[in-house]
Order: structure tokens, then sequence, then C-alpha cells
């Protein structure tokens, strides 16, 4: 049985490590930063509360333009992280949600049961190109304080370095 | 207690709990869809699809994209048929409609890439719909962020527009 154990013991860690690679599978996410910054597009742009959006409004604070729709589970269950991040930099940062939705009504009603507290805008081809893409959902820019893109996440946002990236902004 | 008296149990805890956390983290529909997991040889990497998209014309697959239409807009594999999002009535519908007058026998590669792998609410819907109809040479394009990250971004072939 003593020689038997080394076994287990390698059997065991094969385990640990299949549940890692399944995870890791599972949970993509691609991050990166832009030190030639090119200029957001400054699209007049109106949300769901009938109000015109322009980024160029938000200059001297950091944007966080976040692509996503009600259908996509990993975008929905990052908006709360989205308001608490938006309430901590309160004044400093803001977040505009960009939703994809083919379904204005589906939109609306999970703006509304969602309470989301930043504007959402209904996006389009002319948005995405402008930012020079939507590689999948959700995606998030970070515009400068001067309006430059500095960085893109590609799938469910790594909440972490998005902070840091914001608080290297901020310095 | 010895070694001996203790091993066997600590293997067993070790393999409840891999089952338990795999329990735990699949859905349902996960469960029941084998086919679509890692390792299964119903995924096709990207290179092997652009590979057998080189194929001559009746060995080539039909492509067929299950997503949202502004992605497709944006870009989309060359020849690929837009279908719309499977994950929605009117979407599956029209793959319904669009497969029926295939042979049950002709190859067919669904993708889509609107988000990660795992949450993409149009591959399983659209796999289930043809499998049940009884295609027989239906295989699924894995891309495990998005299209743009997974196929775009690596340099694949892309066409925009309709």
């Amino acid at each position: 049985m003593r020689r038997a154990v080394p076994f287990l013991l390698a059997a065991i860690l094969a385990m640990v490590i299949f549940e890692i690679g399944h995870y890791r599978a599972h949970h993509t996410s691609t991050t990166s930063t832009s030190p030639d910054a090119v200029a957001a597009p400054d699209l007049s742009m109106m949300d769901l509360d009938g109000k015109h959006i322009n980024i160029g409004v938000y200059k001297g604070k950091i944007v966080l333009v976040n692509f996503w729709a009600a259908w996509c589970v990993p975008c929905a269950k990052e908006i709360p992280d989205f308001m608490k991040l938006e309430q901590k930099y309160i004044g400093r940062l803001q977040v505009i949600g960009i939703s994809i939705d083919d379904n204005e009504s589906e939109l609306r009603a999970f703006y509304r049961n969602h309470k989301m507290d930043y504007p959402v805008v209904r996006g389009d081809q002319q948005i995405a190109d402008g930012y020079g893409g939507v590689p999948g959902l959700p995606t998030t820019y970070i515009v400068d304080q001067e309006g430059h893109i500095r960085g893109r996440q590609v799938g469910a946002t790594d909440f972490l370095r998005l902070e840091q990236q914001v608080s290297s902004l901020l310095k | 207690m010895n070694r001996k008296s203790f091993a066997l149990p600590i293997l067993l805890i070790a393999m409840a709990f891999t089952l338990a956390v795999r329990a735990s983290s699949e859905t349902p529909d996960d469960a029941a869809q084998k086919d679509l997991q890692a390792g299964s040889k119903v995924l096709m990497q990207p290179q092997e699809l652009v590979q057998a998209l080189k194929a001559g014309q009746g060995t080539k697959p039909l492509v067929f994209y299950v997503g949202p239409e502004m992605f497709y807009q944006q870009s989309h594999i060359p020849g690929a048929e837009f279908v719309g999002p499977a994950g929605r009535p009117e979407g599956l519908k029209k793959l319904h409609d669009r497969a029926a007058s295939l042979s049950h026998s002709t190859s067919i590669v669904i993708y889509c890439g609107c988000c990660p792998w795992s949450h993409c609410p149009n591959i399983h819907p659209a796999y289930n719909e043809l499998k049940r109809m009884g295609f027989t040479h239906v295989r699924v394009l894995f891309l495990g962020t998005s299209f743009g990250t997974d196929w775009a971004e690596k340099g694949y072939p892309v066409q925009k527009g309709s």
C-alpha cells in the first residue's frame, strides 16, 4: 500500500490540474494597453433616457466604454462592479454602456430591473467601428481624461487590472 | 491510523470533491452537451476550418453564423451564411428553415463567437437543432474568447458587410 501513495497523490494532483485547466479554458479574457493612444470617437449618441451623450463632455474624467448586451451572461454579471467602480471614483470616472441588443424592450427592462445608474446607449456599427471594432462581448475600452483610448479588455472584465489602469491614469 | 487506511479515503474524498465542483459549474444543458465540451471531436479549431475551406467545391463545409447581426456585419468568415442568434426563437426557426432542404449528410460548421465560449447563448441551441433534425456531420468552431479575438485578430480570413 505504501507504494500506492505516490500514485494516489499523483492522481489527486492530476485532478486539480485538470480542474484548473477546465476553469481557464472557459473563463478567458484578453487585456491590452495602448501607449500610443488614439482619440476616442467623438460620436453623438442618445441614451435610454433620451439624453444626448458625447464623449467630449466627459473630458477630465476617465471614461469606461463597455460594449455589452442584456442576453450576455458575463456582461450582466459585471454591471454591479461597474456601478461600484463609478461610485468609488465618483467625479473622476464615468461608465458608458453601449448595448448591442436588437430587442429594445428587453434592453429597457434589463436597464430598469438592474437599476443601472450610468448612461446606456443602443450601439450600432458606426459606434463599434469608431472604437476600432468590438471583437466580442463584453469589451471595455478605457478612455483617459484627454479623450484618448488607453486600453481594452475583451471577455469577462478583470476588474483588478482595470482598477490598476484607472489608478495609474489618475496619478 | 496508518497510511494504508487513510490513503483510500483521501482519494475518494478528492474524487467526490472534483465531481461536485464539476457538477455545480455545469448547467443542465452542458451536462447534455458532452459533444461541445473541450476535447470533443465535434469542436473545430480555427486552423482546421481554414484548411477545410480551402477544399474544392463539394467537399467544403457549409458555414452558418448563428450570432448577432452587428458582429456579422463587422466581420465574418468569408462565405459564411448569416442565420442570426439561435438563442432566440426567430433565429432558431431561420436555422431550421435553412437546413430543412439540405441532405442530412451535409457537412455543416456553425459558429458564433459573440462572447466567451462557456456563455454563448447561441451555439448550444443551434447544435441541438441540427442534431435533432438528423444532421450527422455537424461541427462547431471553437472560439474561446470571441470571434474577434480568436479569429479576426489572429489573421484568419474575414469579410465585412452582408
